[in-house]
């Protein structure tokens, strides 16, 4: 197997000190807009900002909206379902004292 | 190649209604779906189930597959009938990435493809997003630190083939940063097909455990040994932090499990987190003879019950 060594990397800590508009976020998930907007009105992620033109999205619902998209595709749920999984997941992190 | 046997990885017989497979199907996905699972290798028997119920959902895709019969066993070397690849009509599988699925399926029904949620505009597709955990002592989220990844990941060969290679990264670790936290690598993940952009990397950062220090977000906890005396008495004692040791001074009668907070001495960050050192009494043994006249002392002289309060 080939190896190969790159030079240092920084990437970006996705918590609630980084943002992204709509555009930025569909393209850090990979999704098409449409998908994002569904999601965003089924409760899977919020959010701040009243309209599509001014939402704001924190670090934090990249790993969300990502997370949902693979249990929908995967586990045959529906955005809802995904949604609860999601919350119990991050409950189930908290307790574990993340 | 491998034959592989999906009924086998299903848990299901030949004659297996849809139903019966899409029931299979769903109990193994919530089972070892790495997103939810707690087992170990989940990754990988997650996409093993997932490739066989891709095959076995699709009637078609069944169909072809059930012509080389029940006579194949996991695991024997197979290659398909000459002719076969001149079949059309299979598309591979959708909402995939490359090198999501084994050589067996890639042969047989063509090679997955994005679509589905992922970005596909004509012939463009963005690669696989990767993700992986990175394993750091504490002291490194606190300090700031560089640290070696390696991983495996696809690439594109010489010929434009997706394959498995082994890459090695350097990684900035970022001051402050908190367990369960990600990392996102931007167009560090898989290689794009036909000009498309490649993915990215995700790096979930857990902490290694610690001798003495216990992460819960940016709070640091320690549990720190002291006499009877120290906590009665209220004296001045060395506290270990991430920083360097700072004394503390404990209130007079404090008891064993009391905790108190040494604020800001957590992991930077803005508010930077809290150090909680919660106070174990350690009743040093009677062996040293001095040691020994004391503790009778104290019996004699000080007839204290500690257990009044549950009632004997």
């Amino acid at each position: 197997m080939n190896e190969r060594i790159q030079d240092e990397l920084s990437g970006v800590v996705l918590d609630e000190r980084v943002t992204f508009t709509l555009s930025e976020f569909c393209l850090a998930c990979g999704v098409q807009r449409e998908l994002v907007i569904e999601m965003v009105e089924e409760g899977v992620i919020e959010p701040a900002g009243r309209d599509e033109s001014g939402w704001i999205f924190y670090g934090a619902s990249v790993v969300r909206a990502r997370t949902a998209l693979r249990l929908v595709r995967d586990l045959e749920v529906n955005w809802p379902g995904a949604a609860l999984a999601l919350d119990l997941l991050e409950e189930l992190g908290r307790l574990h004292g993340r | 190649m491998k034959f592989k046997d999906y009924y086998e990885v299903l848990g299901v017989d030949r004659n297996a209604s849809q139903d019966d497979i899409k029931r299979a199907y769903r109990r193994l996905a919530r089972k070892y779906h790495p997103d939810v699972s707690k087992e170990p290798d989940a990754e990988a028997r997650f996409k093993e189930v997932r490739e066989a119920y891709e095959v076995l959902k699709d009637p078609e895709k069944r169909a072809a597959y059930d012509q080389f019969g029940e006579n194949w066993k996991a695991g024997q070397d197979f290659e398909p009938p000459p002719g076969w690849q001149a079949r059309p009509g299979f598309t591979g599988a959708e909402g995939f990435a490359a090198g999501d699925f084994s050589d067996f399926f890639e042969t047989l029904f063509g090679g997955a493809r994005g679509g589905g949620f992922t970005f596909r505009t004509g012939g463009r597709m963005r690669g696989e997003d990767v993700s992986a955990t990175i394993r750091i002592p504490i002291e490194d989220a606190y300090h700031g630190a560089t640290r070696t990844v390696t991983l495996e990941m696809p690439e594109l060969d010489a010929a434009g083939r997706p394959v498995r290679r082994r890459r090695t990264l350097n990684v900035k670790i970022p001051k402050g940063i908190t367990a369960g936290r990600r990392i996102r690598l931007e167009r560090q993940g898989g290689p794009g097909f036909g000009g498309g952009p490649p993915g990215d990397l995700y790096l979930t950062v857990e902490f290694e455990p610690h001798p003495v220090y216990r992460a819960q977000g940016s709070d640091i906890w320690v549990e720190l040994p002291v006499t009877p005396w120290e906590v009665a008495l209220g004296r001045k004692v060395k506290v270990p932090t991430l920083a360097g040791t700072v004394d503390l001074k404990i209130p007079p009668g404090s008891g064993s499990g009391k905790t108190l907070r040494l604020r800001g001495r957590g992991l930077p960050g803005t508010p930077p987190g809290d150090q909680y050192v919660e106070l174990k009494v350690v009743v040093p043994p009677a062996t040293d003879a001095g040691l020994r006249e004391l503790y009778e002392k104290l019996e004699r002289e000080h007839d204290v019950n500690p257990r009044a309060k549950l009632g004997v």
